[in-house]
């Protein structure tokens, strides 16, 4: 989450994750409303507008974190926030700071042609959301009218680490994988992906990428240091044991 | 997007629908399905499931002999002659939904929505309920169909609506406290819809208003309509004419569309929706979010919203807890930019000195939510001629209020 628990140690957190060898990083921009999150990362959004982050502060920070690492920033933000700024004046200004995509959990693929429309037109990837309830009819939609990578939520829920992967997540993608393929795109599961047996299974199951998010918020709210979430990071990438 | 997943917009004449379906569920700009993509096949299955419903003879058989042996409706429309005398203009109509069963409105859209889910083979219904009237509403129609009834109800709710919890506990619901956020109604429809997100393939979620994504909207606008269609037979039967002003509070605005809905095409009849003007203007002071919000998405659908410039959404205030929102159906939206309806706001004082006014002027003690729509109806009656005529619709009935209204007249119960 983007300014967790303040901006300055949020972007120190941001520069441990590049540094354990994470391929892209997820800033989440704090919500009120936040309806496909789970206990964890709400907390992490109550806590960073408790600290003062808004949309336009991580912008302004994003722009200096991105000069100072290499993976790509991608933000994770529901509709409202893009609506009060304006579509494509969002998109600009995503784009102006060296962002490289956007994620938005509440932007179905019927709601979504004008918002691809946009992010198109600024050069900004969006990645629509697939979920295990979407069939092989939506699922081969939703990856054609993706862009950067097809984010798959790999189950039924809100954000939020589980214990183990199921072996209906594995099946789904199985078939995600062939839908994100012919759209040329890596295929990405999120939402319950917490360890180092998890990262391996979904990679194990096809999936290109693996999106950990309430794992690592998790020790940001302990209070870790950075160097905890590289260590992290470096065992979910199985760089270490 | 495929011309496959655009969908058609069925006919509305063939489904029996009051208005005007909403193409892909757009009022206009406003409405639309801003939900998780997890949600999507259940909003197409309750859509095409409450089309097919609504034109299904057999289930509106008993949508209407549930509604008439069970409901009490049709509720009676009754001429206010101490209210209308005291005002000293216009003619006061009170249609009375607080004498339907469970004290309030809010029975028709849980009906409706209660029937649905059994139809589809859902085997549990989650609610949200801000002062506990759509959770008590929703735990009346488990008990009568069979089927277990959850309720989000935040914390703060919980803590100062306690005899509303016992209520829908008596009735075998089970109701969960939401710590999350402001921990009121728009927080208790955010955890509902986590586990909605969760328990989507055999869970129903009867939403409370027409808010939400569509199919939510249209779908309780056509269950709450059962006031409106009523009303329009009372008043020309009475009357022998149609009336000049119709009147409801709105909140999210269910009772409000169930009204207005069978007099959009009346273009003589004016419409009025009052929302809650709390004690000022300022963010956090009221829940008036048609005259003093802008339009943004939240739950589901765009429309007018209580939000700061970056569009997070700002805590609300209101005496009556059912106009607690810091949102408002879509359809409203639409109703207000088309100019179809007006939207005006009444503050917590004004609401209460109506309130007392109908309770010693008829003996009705009105919810603090309809009295907010009544506190209009005198000031407009006062300012028109004897011969016209205007209808309130008194959405619920105010022994739900007596502790709140107590305190504020400094007496302890």
């Amino acid at each position: 989450m983007g300014g967790d628990p303040t901006p300055k140690r949020s972007a120190a957190y941001v520069r441990a994750l590049a540094s354990g060898g994470a391929s892209v990083i997820e800033l989440g921009v704090p919500f009120s409303d936040p309806i496909a999150d789970g206990p964890t990362i709400q907390a992490a959004g109550l806590r960073s507008r408790a600290g003062g982050t808004t949309l336009q502060s991580l912008l302004r920070s994003a722009k200096q974190i991105h000069r100072q690492i290499d993976p790509p920033l991608v933000l994770m933000l529901y509709v409202n926030l893009i609506e009060q700024r304006g579509v494509q004046p969002f998109f600009d200004a995503v784009a102006a700071v060296g962002i490289a995509g956007v994620i938005v959990p509440d932007l179905p693929l019927e709601e979504s042609g004008p918002f691809s429309e946009a992010a198109q037109a600024a050069g900004i990837d969006l990645p629509l959301l697939a979920a295990p309830s979407s069939g092989p009819r939506r699922l081969a939609a939703i990856a054609r009218s993706s862009s950067g990578f097809v984010y798959l939520v790999s189950r039924y829920g809100t954000t939020g680490a589980r214990k183990g992967l199921s072996p209906q997540t594995r099946e789904l993608i199985g078939q995600a994988r062939e839908h994100a393929a012919s759209a040329r795109l890596p295929l990405a599961p999120g939402f319950g992906i917490a360890t180092p047996a998890d990262v391996r299974a979904v990679w194990a199951a096809g999936a290109q990428a693996a999106v950990v998010g309430s794992a690592l918020v998790r020790t940001v709210a302990s209070g870790a240091p950075p160097t905890a979430l590289r260590t992290q990071v470096e065992r979910l990438m199985g760089r270490r044991r | 997007m495929t011309d496959r997943h655009r969908r058609r917009p069925p006919s509305a004449k063939r489904q029996g629908l009051p208005l005007r379906y909403p193409p892909r569920g757009r009022f206009g700009p406003f409405g639309g399905q801003y939900v998780p993509e997890t949600l999507m096949p259940a909003l197409e299955q309750l859509e095409r499931g409450f089309l097919q419903a609504w034109a299904d003879r057999t289930f509106r058989d008993e949508f209407d002999r549930l509604a008439r042996q069970y409901g009490g409706r049709p509720s009676p429309l009754y001429p206010a002659a101490r209210l209308t005398q005291h005002a000293g203009g216009a003619q006061i109509l009170l249609k009375r939904e607080d004498l339907v069963h469970g004290g309030a409105h809010k029975f028709n859209n849980v009906l409706g929505q209660g029937l649905l889910a059994k139809r589809l083979g859902k085997q549990r219904i989650i609610a949200e309920t801000g002062a506990g009237q759509h959770g008590t509403a929703t735990a009346m129609i488990g008990a009568l169909l069979g089927l277990p009834v959850e309720v989000y109800m935040g914390a703060v709710d919980v803590e100062r609506q306690s005899h509303n919890v016992y209520r829908m506990q008596l009735m075998g619901a089970k109701v969960i406290p939401v710590t999350t956020g402001t921990q009121t109604l728009k927080d208790a429809i955010n955890e509902a819809l986590r586990d909605w997100v969760a328990s989507v393939e055999t869970t129903h979620y009867l939403l409370g208003s027409v808010v939400g994504p569509h199919p939510y909207p249209v779908m309780v606008r056509t269950f709450a309509s059962s006031i409106g269609i009523e009303l329009r037979e009372q008043v020309l039967a009475l009357q022998g004419a149609l009336p000049d002003l119709v009147i409801a509070c709105v909140g999210a605005g269910s009772n409000a569309l169930g009204t207005f809905s069978a007099f959009i095409d009346d273009s003589r009849v004016g419409l009025l929706g009052v929302e809650a003007g709390g004690t000022g203007r300022s963010a956090g002071r009221n829940s008036a979010t048609l005259s003093l919000g802008s339009p943004g998405v939240l739950h589901g659908a765009r429309t007018y919203l209580l939000q700061d410039h970056e569009g997070q959404i700002q805590p609300t205030h209101s005496i009556a807890a059912g106009l607690d929102y810091p949102g408002v159906g879509p359809e409203h939206a639409y109703l207000k930019e088309q100019g179809r309806a007006q939207y005006r706001s009444v503050d917590d004082a004004a609401a209460l000195r109506a309130f007392h006014l109908l309770a010693r002027l008829e003996g009705i003690l009105p919810a603090l939510e309809s009295a907010h729509a009544l506190a209009a109806a005198l000031e407009e009656a006062a300012r028109r001629p004897a011969d016209d005529v205007i209808v309130v619709t008194l959405s619920g009935r105010g022994d739900k209020d007596l502790i709140t209204v107590a305190a504020r007249s400094g007496v302890s119960l």
